[in-house]
């Protein structure tokens, strides 16, 4: 399967830093894609070059097989939501509507108006006066009427309150399960993203970090818990992500491809927020000069 | 008609989940030969999952033998788990309580039946493996 986007030693900089650096990666089609990292990781970079808000410092971005800089045509394939969802407060929701039609030329009205109706939100109410919930779902319409190929979304539920949160992701998935489309979205909110998304991009300090199929990425991590023991005499294949240890235990978060046979581990399977919270925390404790990997409790 | 449910703090995959209520609403009853399962859109729509997992777990149900797809109809339950349930469920479900009495009385609480059951089961089924 082809991919929807792709980069090539992608870099970015402000000034001094750099907000994307080395950044490859390839995001297969037809998936809904986490882009998840610490605040200034560089997500918003990544879209933002994605969809030709930036031109790259470096290396290159290909989105649905074409440059959003050499071409902006491809951006009518493409529905994005900026953070914090804008929207004109003067303009009234059908003219928000108006407006989408007379942008885009592969609207579909009947789509947009469903929506809205489904919503329950007054077309004659200015944006400005509806709640945040309504503002995400009045953007994330405007986005999925021009009836993308890809969809991206930046940081689209992170300052909805938890029911309005999973409204807007419920109206995602549906949209999802009955349009053919890829959705990149970022977030802070790693608890929601293990039932929606199916494949994962964590960034950390403006690199990759991780990227791949989140079931593949579940499969292969384990939380080993077991009698102590030296993170360093386990078998080459399994690479410790985080160690903690008391005078006779060792908590162990290991990758591996191959099954866990030595019986003295306890096997747990770990959640999506766990793996990327452990891959955050051990590039904040390598960042920290002196400090080893693995913390040492007793 | 069920109706999946997700608990995000099982550490256990929404694919799993949805997968294992369905063969669980089988063996309990719940589920029986004709139903039809709820569509994928009404399952993503419903619970905020992405689709793609709803329809993996589908696949693995009919592959499990189960359901099947009827394209542009929807999945229906093609099999129900050979033998009444309720027939084997009851009595070890007693002999159960009855252990679980025992245990009791022997002084443990709730927790120390639970660990020496899990603990148990695990050894037990690793026994089976080997």
């Amino acid at each position: 399967m082809s991919a929807v986007v792709s980069t090539q030693a992608l870099g970015r900089r402000y000034g001094r830093r750099w907000g994307l650096s080395e950044c490859s990666l390839d995001v297969p089609a037809g998936r809904v894609a986490a882009l998840v990292g610490p605040n200034g990781a560089g997500k918003t970079t990544l879209l933002h070059l994605a969809v030709g808000l930036l031109p790259p410092t470096s290396g290159t971005i290909e989105v649905l097989g074409e440059r959003p800089l050499a071409d902006p045509r491809v951006m009518a394939r493409v529905g994005f939501v900026a953070q914090d969802a804008p929207t004109y407060s003067g303009l009234s929701v059908a003219d928000h509507l108006r407006l989408g039609a007379r942008l885009n030329p592969g609207w579909d009205r009947q789509l947009a108006e469903d929506r809205i109706e489904q919503l329950g939100l007054d077309p004659t109410q200015p944006a400005g006066k509806l709640s945040g919930g309504q503002r995400a779902q009045l953007a994330l319409t405007l986005a999925i009427a021009k009836r993308p190929e890809l969809l991206l979304l930046d940081e689209p539920v992170a300052r909805l309150d938890p029911l309005a949160r999973r409204e807007f992701l419920q109206s995602l998935m549906e949209f999802v399960a009955e349009h053919d489309v890829s959705v990149v979205l970022s977030s802070h909110l790693l608890g929601d993203l293990e039932r929606v998304c199916d494949y994962l991009i964590l960034i950390i300090k403006s690199r990759v970090r991780l990227a791949g199929d989140v079931e593949e990425l579940l499969a292969t991590h384990h939380r080993l818990i077991g009698p102590r023991r030296d993170p360093a005499s386990l078998s080459s294949d399994q690479h410790v992500i985080e160690a903690s240890h008391t005078e006779r235990q060792s908590t162990l978060l290991i990758r591996t491809d191959a099954p866990i046979r030595d019986p003295a581990w306890a096997v747990e399977q770990i959640n999506l927020e766990d793996l990327v919270l452990a891959y955050m925390r051990q590039s904040a404790d390598t960042a920290s000069a002196g400090r080893p990997v693995s913390s040492v409790r007793r | 008609m069920i109706e999946f449910h997700l608990d995000s703090r099982s550490g256990v995959s929404p694919y799993l989940q949805v997968v294992h209520q369905v063969h669980q609403a089988l063996r309990l009853g719940l589920l029986r030969e004709g139903d039809q399962l709820p569509t994928v859109k009404d399952v993503a729509a419903g619970l905020a999952m992405n689709p793609n997992t709803v329809l993996k777990a589908y696949r693995q149900l009919e592959h499990d033998g189960v359901v099947s797809a009827r394209p542009g109809v929807g999945t229906f339950v093609t099999k129900t788990p050979d033998g009444p349930p309720f027939a084997v469920f009851g009595p070890l479900r007693r002999d159960l309580l009855r252990w679980f009495a025992k245990a009791r009385r022997a002084g443990l609480d709730d927790e120390s039946i639970e660990a020496l059951f899990r603990d148990t089961f695990r050894s037990g089924a690793g026994e089976d493996v080997a």
